[in-house]
């Protein structure tokens, strides 16, 4: 009989407890981020110093200061929210960030504080990492073609551009977030999902444009629409 | 005995001020040690206003009056990012590492050698130095590097260090004859943004940040952080390490060194260091 009870008990509290720590599907921030204005040509990048790069590009690449798309639309953007949300413990799956025909993949690489990072270097020559934070340490190591993966992460929140000394027309950025409710706008488009009732400072940031935030308020499962322009500087 | 007592409990409270007081006041110093000196701020203070802070600045962060005249810029102590260390790239260097740099100055920029202050000044520069950063408060200096013995110079160990610079891609901005002249030099710029020239063997015997052969072994295994020159530590074993530190002796073409004289001795490095070699009379005629 007390038995009986017991499991009934345990039951109870099992089920009430998976009822209160569900999560809810969360809401959802989405919208479009697009630029006004004319953009600045992106510039041809001559890889005839790196022979092992040039070949692997039919028809050479260009910087990636600003990169558009149809309907005035502006890629790369970090969208993330930076006031609202808990600061989150890392995952412990690995941000990659791979060197390959003399460029960076992808040119921007959103991770979290103490996520590991993994760069790779899958070219036929040296690279060396050279990232350039301000708060975060600097540090600048040499991968040779060949060796494995650099293993790195940072501890602070900050975006931090990167180099390779040995190909000066080699850009990338790593953007340190706080927490998990991040997106780089593609096409234009970016989603933020799994966000609880809560209010929010949702902020996006262009490598050259700057930054721009908005506040919004999540009340239960809805989608909320948030659109950014950014100005087009024609340098 | 009442008077006795009191008499002991004063001495002891007087003792006790004398010992905890300063230990609280001090409690959020660095500790700073270089040499047989024991490094106090507050006396690095004073040296620093007197001769430092004309290049690095009355913030410590390099933008001294005279800063904006200087092809390499002074040291921006507030960043804590140092080229010559004995630890690994990123981390502080430790307090040997600085003493050094003061004493040796930094060749090829214009921070001289500072001979002239003693060692206890020294040491008081670098416990001033470091309150500029709160990287020291929440950072250890990182692991000095471990430099295992040199091992016997041979004619293998200086045609393998070839290799070794040949397979690392040093070329691509040392060159190949390590005149500073590789397909990458003329773009390289520091983290100051400031067009800088890779290291030029041949023209000299002093690298940035000493002149023996364990000098040259610590800088290519630590980087010079704040500059192109990236940490090859882990690329490179500790063995190969001396090998291309006998390579990289060769290239210092006006410099006599055991490495040199042995280099010239073989076939092949006779043919490479005459090729090298410039030719001509001391007034310039004829130069090729």
């Amino acid at each position: 009989m007390k038995n009986k009870r017991l499991c009934t008990v345990a039951l109870a509290a099992l089920v009430v407890s998976a009822i209160v720590y569900a999560r809810p599907a969360g809401g959802t921030i989405s919208g479009k981020v697009t630029y006004e204005g004319t953009p600045a040509k992106q510039k041809t990048i001559d890889m005839s110093k790196e022979p092992s790069c040039a070949k692997q590009h039919e028809t050479p690449i260009t910087t990636e200061g600003v990169v558009t798309g149809p309907n005035n639309s502006l890629d790369n953007v970090v969208v993330y929210i930076s006031a609202g949300a808990p600061d989150e413990s890392a995952p412990s799956q690995p941000a990659k960030f791979d060197q390959k025909g003399c460029q960076y993949l992808p040119h921007v690489l959103a991770f979290q504080v103490n996520q590991p990072l993994e760069i790779i270097n899958s070219d036929q020559t040296s690279h060396n990492i050279h990232p350039r934070p301000t708060i975060n340490r600097e540090w600048n190591k040499s991968q040779p073609p060949g060796t494995p993966p650099d293993m790195e992460k940072y501890d602070k929140a900050e975006f931090i551009p990167v180099k390779c000394n040995i190909h000066p027309w080699m850009s990338g950025q790593f953007a340190v977030m706080k927490n998990s409710h991040y997106a780089i706008s593609s096409g234009g488009s970016f989603t933020l999902p799994n966000l609880p009732p809560g209010k929010y400072t949702v902020t996006a940031w262009h490598e050259s444009y700057g930054e721009q935030s908005m506040d919004v308020t999540i009340a239960g499962s809805e989608t909320k629409t948030v659109n950014f322009v950014f100005k087009a500087k024609p340098y | 005995m009442h008077t006795r007592l009191t008499k002991s409990i004063r001495i002891f409270l007087a003792l006790l001020a004398v010992i905890v007081l300063p230990a609280l006041t001090g409690a959020q110093q660095v500790q700073t040690h270089a040499g047989k000196w024991t490094g106090h701020a507050d006396t690095g203070k004073q040296l620093y206003f007197r001769y430092c802070w004309g290049c690095h600045g009355f913030r410590g962060d390099g933008t001294g009056e005279n800063a904006p005249y200087l092809n390499i810029l002074p040291r921006n102590f507030v960043a804590a990012t140092f080229k010559c260390r004995s630890t690994p790239t990123g981390t502080l260097p430790t307090d040997e590492d600085l003493y050094n740099t003061i004493e040796r100055g930094v060749v090829n920029s214009n921070m001289p050698s500072w001979m002239t202050l003693t060692g206890q000044n020294r040491a008081d520069l670098i416990a001033f130095i470091k309150t500029f950063s709160p990287r020291w408060m929440t950072e250890k200096p990182g692991e000095p590097l471990h430099i295992p013995a040199e091992p016997t110079l041979t004619v293998d160990s200086i045609k393998h260090g070839q290799a070794l610079f040949q397979k690392l891609e040093c070329w691509k901005c040392h060159g190949q004859e390590g005149r500073g002249d590789g397909p990458s030099a003329s773009t390289l710029t520091d983290n100051n943004d400031q067009p800088i020239r890779p290291f030029n063997f041949a023209a000299g015997s002093r690298f940035k940040c000493g002149t023996t052969n364990e000098d040259l072994y610590k800088i290519f295994n630590t980087g010079l952080d704040g500059t192109p020159m990236p940490s090859f530590a882990d690329v490179v074993k500790p063995d190969e390490a001396w090998d291309l530190v006998h390579y990289l002796r060769t290239l210092q073409v006006t410099h006599k060194s055991p490495e040199l004289t042995m280099w010239k001795s073989t076939k092949e490095g006779a043919a490479l260091e005459a090729a090298a070699g410039t030719h001509g009379t001391p007034t310039g005629s004829g130069v090729r």
